[in-house]
Formats: C-alpha cells, sequence, structure tokens
C-alpha cells in the first residue's frame, strides 16, 4: 500500500478540520446545555488538532506535533476544572441550562 | 482513486457524520457517545497521517479519560431528553446559518492561498515515538514539566471547586 502522503492533497485536510470546526461553532450556538457547549468546544479543539498534525508531517517537521501533544495537556486540564465548575453550580442552581445563569450577563 | 483516498473519505465522512450526531442528538448521554465515536476516527485520521504516538494518545486521553469523565457527569447531574433545554427555533436557524458563514468566509480565504499543482512531499516519519520523545525530551524538557505543574493545580482546584461546601 503507498503512502498516504504521496496520494491525499493536503487540501482535503484544511477542508475537514474547517468543517469540524464550523461544526464546533454552530454547536455552541445551537444548544443551552453548558455540558454540550463544553463537548463542542472539544470538538473546535481537536479540529485544530488534526490541522496542525496534517501540517507537520506534510512538513515533515515534529515540532507541530509536539504542539499537539500540548494541546491534548492543557485540554484535558480545562475539561476537568470546567466540569467541576459544572457539577458545582449544579448543586447550587439545580440546572445545567446557561439561559438560567446569567447572572454575570450585565 | 488509490485505497488510502477511499480510505479518507470514509473517515471524514464518519467523523463529519458523529460531528453533527454530537450537535444535533435530543439526549445528551447520545451527544457524548457520538463524540467518543468521533473522537475514535481523528485517531484514524492520525494514523493515516503517519502520526503513529499522537493516536496512541489521542485514543488514551480523549476517548479514555476525557469521555468517561463527561459521561460521569452527564449520569451524575441525571441530564435527559425531558430536562434538556432548547433554543427556540429562530435563534436555532440562526445559528446554523451564521455557522454557515463562518464556513465560507474561511473556505474563501483559504482558497485564495492554495497551491495549484499538488507536489507530493516525501515520506516523513516525524511522528514516530521516537522522533517526538526526542524532540519532546531535548528541546521542550522545560513546557514537558510545566505541564505537569498544570496538571497539579488543574487536580486541585478540580477537587476544591467540586468539593460540597460547609456554611458554618
Amino acid at each position: 500500500m503507498e503512502n498516504n502522503i504521496q496520494s491525499v492533497p493536503q487540501n482535503w485536510y484544511l477542508l475537514l478540520s474547517t468543517f469540524m470546526f464550523c461544526i464546533g461553532v454552530i454547536g455552541v450556538l445551537f444548544r443551552r446545555n453548558a455540558i454540550i457547549i463544553l463537548m463542542c468546544i472539544e470538538l473546535m479543539l481537536n479540529a485544530v488538532n488534526l490541522l496542525l498534525v496534517s501540517y507537520s508531517s506534510y512538513a515533515g517537521n515534529a515540532e507541530g506535533q509536539v504542539f499537539v501533544f500540548f494541546i491534548m495537556v492543557v485540554a484535558a486540564a480545562e475539561v476537568a476544572v470546567g466540569l467541576a465548575l459544572l457539577v458545582s453550580i449544579y448543586r447550587n442552581v439545580a440546572s445545567t441550562d446557561i439561559d438560567i445563569l446569567n447572572r454575570m450577563k450585565w | 482513486m488509490v485505497i488510502s483516498q477511499i480510505i479518507f473519505y470514509i473517515l471524514a465522512s464518519f467523523t463529519i457524520t458523529c460531528a453533527l450526531f454530537v450537535v444535533f442528538s435530543r439526549n445528551p448521554i447520545y451527544s457524548v457517545l457520538w463524540l467518543i465515536l468521533c473522537f475514535f476516527s481523528i485517531a484514524g485520521h492520525f494514523v493515516m497521517l503517519n502520526a503513529q504516538f499522537l493516536a496512541v494518545v489521542h485514543v488514551i486521553v480523549y476517548s479514555g479519560a476525557i469521555m468517561v469523565l463527561f459521561l460521569f457527569t452527564v449520569m451524575l447531574l441525571n441530564l435527559n431528553r425531558e430536562t434538556e433545554p432548547h433554543k427556540p427555533n429562530l435563534l436555532k436557524f440562526a445559528a446554523v446559518v451564521s455557522g454557515g458563514a463562518l464556513f465560507l468566509i474561511i473556505i474563501a480565504a483559504v482558497r485564495s492561498t492554495m497551491p495549484a499543482p499538488y507536489v507530493a512531499p516525501p515520506l516523513s516519519e516525524v511522528g514516530y515515538v521516537k522522533n517526538i520523545g526526542i524532540k519532546l525530551y531535548r528541546d521542550y524538557t522545560l513546557p514537558f514539566e510545566v505541564a505537569s505543574i498544570l496538571f497539579l493545580s488543574a487536580m486541585i482546584g478540580s477537587v476544591v471547586l467540586a468539593k460540597k461546601e460547609r456554611f458554618n
């Protein structure tokens, strides 16, 4: 089997990750549940990760993949803290609806 | 049409379908499960891009750790289809239109920078564990150690935040 990089143009990865990023943006605007919004943010992070890995392996440079590794680290920490915040909010308000959590809006 | 292009098409359509189901499914549990499938297909893309180390780390960290955390939280808060809040239809329509407009703008901006003829690059082996490890421990030792401090603070922070408050 021939190598993937020889036969798949990089534009396809560019299109795919752009589309995934836009699905994440749509999800953030579309839903009211804060957990789903956090998941859509993960989706956007993964679109960026995919694009970084594709650039890194098409250019033959390892730095992009190291960067993706650090993005994963930060995403894991972010999810842990965000979910802890959501649990403590749920304990006080008994909801994860972002339309109820508007006390800091104005 | 060679075989890796066919694999790319299958993986990409799977990824996009799963991502759409994450956004549009009504039950939060189903959203989490679709997101797990989406992350597995992204790991497949990483394998296709010759980034084996990142594929394995992606499966372990995202599908293993992060999504289990999401699933536990959704089940702990007892979110289901009945309690799920929804926006009015006009706002949903506006969200889809603005996301599509963002997609069009990015594609239009990217199109002008694309090189016209496709030149196949040489076979890269940068994604193997050996090369990534050399890069990580030789050039990026300090950020690697700082990441552990970040994890420690995130761990302490989440324990403090999720602890039950006592008013006395």
